[in-house]
């Protein structure tokens, strides 16, 4: 079947099987590689991306169930010169990534996190992250980042493509 | 000022960050056009009898190019045993023959054009297996009623020790025994296994495959296959996340290999996480039995410990993992008399290896078990029983009755550091008062105290190699033999080659994991990274200033001892005349400024810490939260505290995982009930708290950097401080011990049997 979506936004037309999960779909029919699958039971978020606004597990949505939607993935959060995002900045500067994983769905589900909530506690980071694991970092340094990009101002809580962002 | 010692973000992030690390499953390369996709079958029987494996519909299914059962490569020679003190009939096969072993015994392998015809094929497969009896626990596989391999005649793996002389304990007032679990856990790093081979027509093999060592697990591919070494080319893409895991080569990738070779076509193979979960090496897995023995003002006379020690179906590194244990049986401390032994045994349960501290967390969390349950057993705070008995500071090596020979040690004042930043006279009184008024969340207070060994390699004729060179446009090369994945090696290579080259760390580039490159390398595991492969490149950079000062006196007309180096200019210039001198950028413009060099310590180090953890039990439901874990962490000179505190983070994760949550479950008949990540209790969020570190640092004078491992400190500081303090919290309630992993149900459980048992 044929399915039309705007991914980082850049509208592209595919040909795609009925069962083929968007997580897939992003990475191989787009080439898209920094959505990582690190589970199969929709545990571990390391495949989150933002779908029409909403921070979703690409391996729990097909790519037909995404069609006619805009997409934002890792790949998408700098701007066109390279400047990087306030949530990429502030895992940067605390640390906030080790192996690198989980980082891509990680910091697209932190996007919403701040979406939801600008000002957030340590505890509220950990609720709004519960469903992104990580082995590396025990989670210690992500929270301070998102603190830390929260802190920075509402562009943390956006992806360039849709303004809005929930969780 | 130096550059060492200060929080120098990761040169790694940016790209991570923007497009995402490139793990095996994400190469892209011209080499690996139109690779095939491997897909095993495993078994889903953990013991039983083969008696057909028929493929014959999925060679039928589409888009399958090629189906292998056992019968299909009579010339694979079955993987050899590998550890010398392992019966040679222990022997795993490629795919399983005339029986299975374990639930995920690799029974055949579909190759399909794409991934999901793969996990269609699969489906099609038909095998039969007629169950056997099955072993699951120690204790099972101990009575050698049911074999798992007839030919061995037994199902112990290895002997390590024997028991101590019956008079161990005479003489001690008071003497306490306990079995403790040490439970068998799962590593998961988030990239679960992934491999890629081709073929060139020069017939040499590239092989990709996510790992913790290139020339390790080359040499293992090339060894399990009968291939000239010479023949194979490893690289190792960005690899997320290993914990032990990763070390050496999986079967599987040495498989995909040979696959390659048969089909003539690339083929390619990424695990998901169900079949990571039975196919990736797990952890841990000892049965222990701890004795401790002395007076009733606290004095600890005699210590022992016996380990059972799973080791899954196919014997591999786990067979070692209780040398390590017996190795650090003494621990902090300065007991006069310390017995260890062990003994291995297979089950029908994926095989065991290494997981962050492999050995050494179970010799820790044994002894602190003990010494608290000695400061039970005679009234005393265990804070005043560990003052006590531990090991007083010393700076010249100390050898302990388990055999190791520890560099330098300050415990007592590592403990008293945490016992101060947690308060603990103060959370003593709150727990009195909460035990006062019988509240239902009750306070646990958990210490722990450790010592490990890291670079346990070194004086094995494993050192590190290093290879540096200055480019002609003032950018530098290093080229290391240590394996990153997660660590920061690029940056804190680049930045001990920066301190003293003064070339800019952004314009300092760190290779690794590509066995034409680098044809020796011991690649990142026990803690052994920055000692040696990072000292390597600080020698290598000594070495490539004196290059530099040979050829500048020519250039310059001066005297080699006249030449210093010029950290502002990254060159060398005349003493006492800055800007006299020349760039190292500009030496290698006459000809290539390169220095290789290996590096090897004389000895391992030895980090210590003292960790203090607070929990509430809720009496209730037996819920444990962990509200605080204090952490004192010396690992000797910090190169840059950033980095470190990672690695302690990380560590402490997986350490408060072990002791409260994680566990790798198999019911009776060896059926997995944990492999999927809805089952397996991973370890998340909001089971943490943010972590509070306290700094300390007694340098090393094995190494230049005085540097000693962190990797995997935080681990074996914080499984026993958190197990601690969940059964300190219940301990006025009659509770003695609970076992690993401290769930909900086992501490409602321990509380309704010490009241009962108070009651009876």
């Amino acid at each position: 079947m044929k399915v039309t979506l705007t991914v980082n936004g850049q509208q592209r037309s595919d040909e795609v099987e009925p069962r083929l999960l968007l997580a897939h779909y992003l990475r191989d029919t787009c080439g898209l590689k920094a959505t990582n699958i690190g589970c199969d039971t929709t545990s571990c978020g390391a495949c989150t991306v933002v779908v029409d606004g909403l921070t979703v597990k690409s391996c729990t949505v097909l790519a037909a169930q995404a069609d006619g939607s805009q997409v934002t993935t890792l790949e998408g959060l700098a701007g066109p010169d390279g400047e990087l995002h306030p949530m990429q900045k502030a895992f940067r500067e605390e640390h906030g990534l080790q192996c690198g994983f989980c980082t891509p769905g990680m910091v697209m589900a932190a996007i919403g996190v701040v979406a939801d909530n600008p000002d957030p506690s340590d505890r509220e980071v950990r609720e709004g992250l519960e469903g992104n694991l990580c082995r590396c970092t025990g989670y210690h340094n992500i929270v301070r980042a998102v603190q830390s990009a929260a802190k920075a101002g509402p562009a943390a809580g956006q992806v360039p493509q849709s303004q809005e962002v929930a969780r | 000022m130096s550059i060492l010692g200060t929080r120098v973000v990761r040169t790694e992030d940016p790209l991570f960050l923007t497009r995402g690390a490139t793990y095996t499953d994400d190469l892209v390369d011209d080499r690996l056009t139109g690779a095939l996709h491997a897909t095993f079958i495993r078994s889903q029987v953990a013991h039983g009898r083969v008696l057909s494996v028929d493929a014959s519909a999925a060679r039928e299914a589409p888009g399958v190019v090629a189906v292998y059962t056992a019968e299909d490569c009579p010339d694979l020679a079955p993987l050899p045993a590998g550890l010398p003190m392992v019966p040679p009939a222990m022997q795993r096969p490629w795919l399983a023959t005339d029986k299975v072993r374990f639930v995920g015994d690799i029974v055949a392998v579909v190759l399909t054009e794409d991934r999901y015809q793969g996990e269609d094929a699969a489906e099609l497969v038909s095998v039969d297996i007629d169950p056997l009896p099955t072993v699951v626990s120690t204790a099972d596989a101990a009575k050698d009623e049911v074999l798992l391999f007839e030919e061995a005649g037994t199902n112990v793996a290895a002997v390590f020790g024997g028991p101590p002389p019956e008079d161990f304990f005479s003489g001690c007032e008071v003497v306490v025994r306990q079995a403790v679990k040490n439970q068998r856990v799962a590593p998961v790093p988030l990239e679960t296994r992934a491999a890629a081979a081709a073929w060139g027509e020069d017939g040499r093999v590239t092989i990709w495959c996510t790992n913790q060592g290139a020339q390790q697990a080359k040499g293992e591919i090339a060894g399990w296959l009968g291939l000239d070494p010479a023949l194979v080319h490893l690289v190792t893409p960005d690899v997320g996340g290993g914990f032990g895991a990763k070390i050496g080569a999986d079967p599987e990738y040495a498989f995909v290999a040979w696959l390659a070779q048969r089909v003539g076509r690339p083929v390619r193979w990424t695990e998901n996480r169900s079949e990571n979960l039975l196919g990736m090496l797990h952890g841990r897995g000892q049965d222990q039995l701890v004795t401790i023995g002395g007076r009733r003002d606290g004095t600890v006379e005699a210590y022992a410990i016996h380990v059972d020690q799973e080791a899954g179906a196919y014997p591999r590194v786990g067979v070692i993992l209780p040398t390590l244990t017996m190795l650090m049986a003494a621990a902090t401390y300065a007991f006069p008399k310390v017995h260890a032994s062990a003994r291995v045994l297979v089950n029908n349960a994926t095989s065991i290896g290494a997981y962050r501290g492999a050995g050494r967390p179970e010799a820790t969390a044994a002894v602190e078990r003990a010494v608290d349950m000695f400061a039970a057993e005679i009234g005393m705070d265990p804070a005043e029983v560990r003052r006590k008995n531990l090991v007083p500071p010393f700076h010249e090596p100390h050898t302990t009755p388990s055999g190791a020979t520890y560099d330098s040690g300050e415990y007592v004042v590592a403990l008293e550091k945490a016992l101060e930043a947690a308060g603990y006279q103060e959370l003593r009184a709150e727990q009195a008062r909460r035990r006062e008024a019988g509240e239902v969340k009750q306070l646990g207070i958990g210490l722990s105290t450790y010592v490990e060994i890291t670079g346990a390699d070194t004086g094995l004729g494993a050192a590190e190699s290093a290879e540096l060179e200055v480019h002609p446009d003032g950018t530098a090369t290093v080229l290391t033999g240590t394996s990153p994945h997660g660590q920061g090696h690029a940056t804190a290579w680049a930045m001990l080659a920066s301190d003293q080259l003064g070339i800019p760390v952004e314009k300092i580039t760190v290779l690794h994991g590509d066995t034409d490159r680098i044809p020796r390398g011991g690649g990142t595991m026990g803690s052994r990274s920055l000692q040696q492969g990072g000292a390597a490149v600080h020698q290598a950079a000594t070495e490539l200033i004196e290059l530099a000062r040979q050829r500048a006196a020519e250039q310059l007309e001066a005297d080699p001892s006249d030449l210093e180096v010029d950290l502002t200019a990254a060159g060398l210039s005349v003493r006492g005349t800055p800007g006299s001198g020349i760039t190292f950028a500009q030496l290698a413009e006459k000809e290539p400024l390169v220095v290789q060099t290996r590096f090897e310590a004389a000895a391992p180090t030895f980090p210590f810490g003292a960790h203090v953890a607070v929990v509430e039990v809720d009496t209730e439901s037996g819920k444990a939260e962990l509200q605080r874990l204090v952490a004192v962490d010396d690992a000797g000179i910090i190169v840059n505290p950033l980095l470190a505190e990672g690695q302690r983070h990380g560590g402490f994760a997986q350490g408060v995982a072990q002791a409260l949550l994680e566990e790798v479950l198999y019911d009776a008949d060896g059926n997995p009930q944990t492999s999927t990540l809805a089952d397996y209790p991973f370890v998340s969020p909001t089971e943490l708290p943010s972590f509070e570190l306290v700094d300390m640092a007694t340098p090393t004078p094995i190494n230049p950097l005085g540097a000693k491992g962190i990797g995997e400190a935080g681990t074996i500081g914080s499984t026993p401080a958190v197990h601690n303090a969940v059964i300190d919290a219940v301990a006025h309630l009659g509770v003695r011990h609970i076992d690993m992993p401290t769930t909900p149900m086992k501490v409602w459980r321990a509380i309704q049997q010490a009241q009962q048992e108070g009651t009876n």
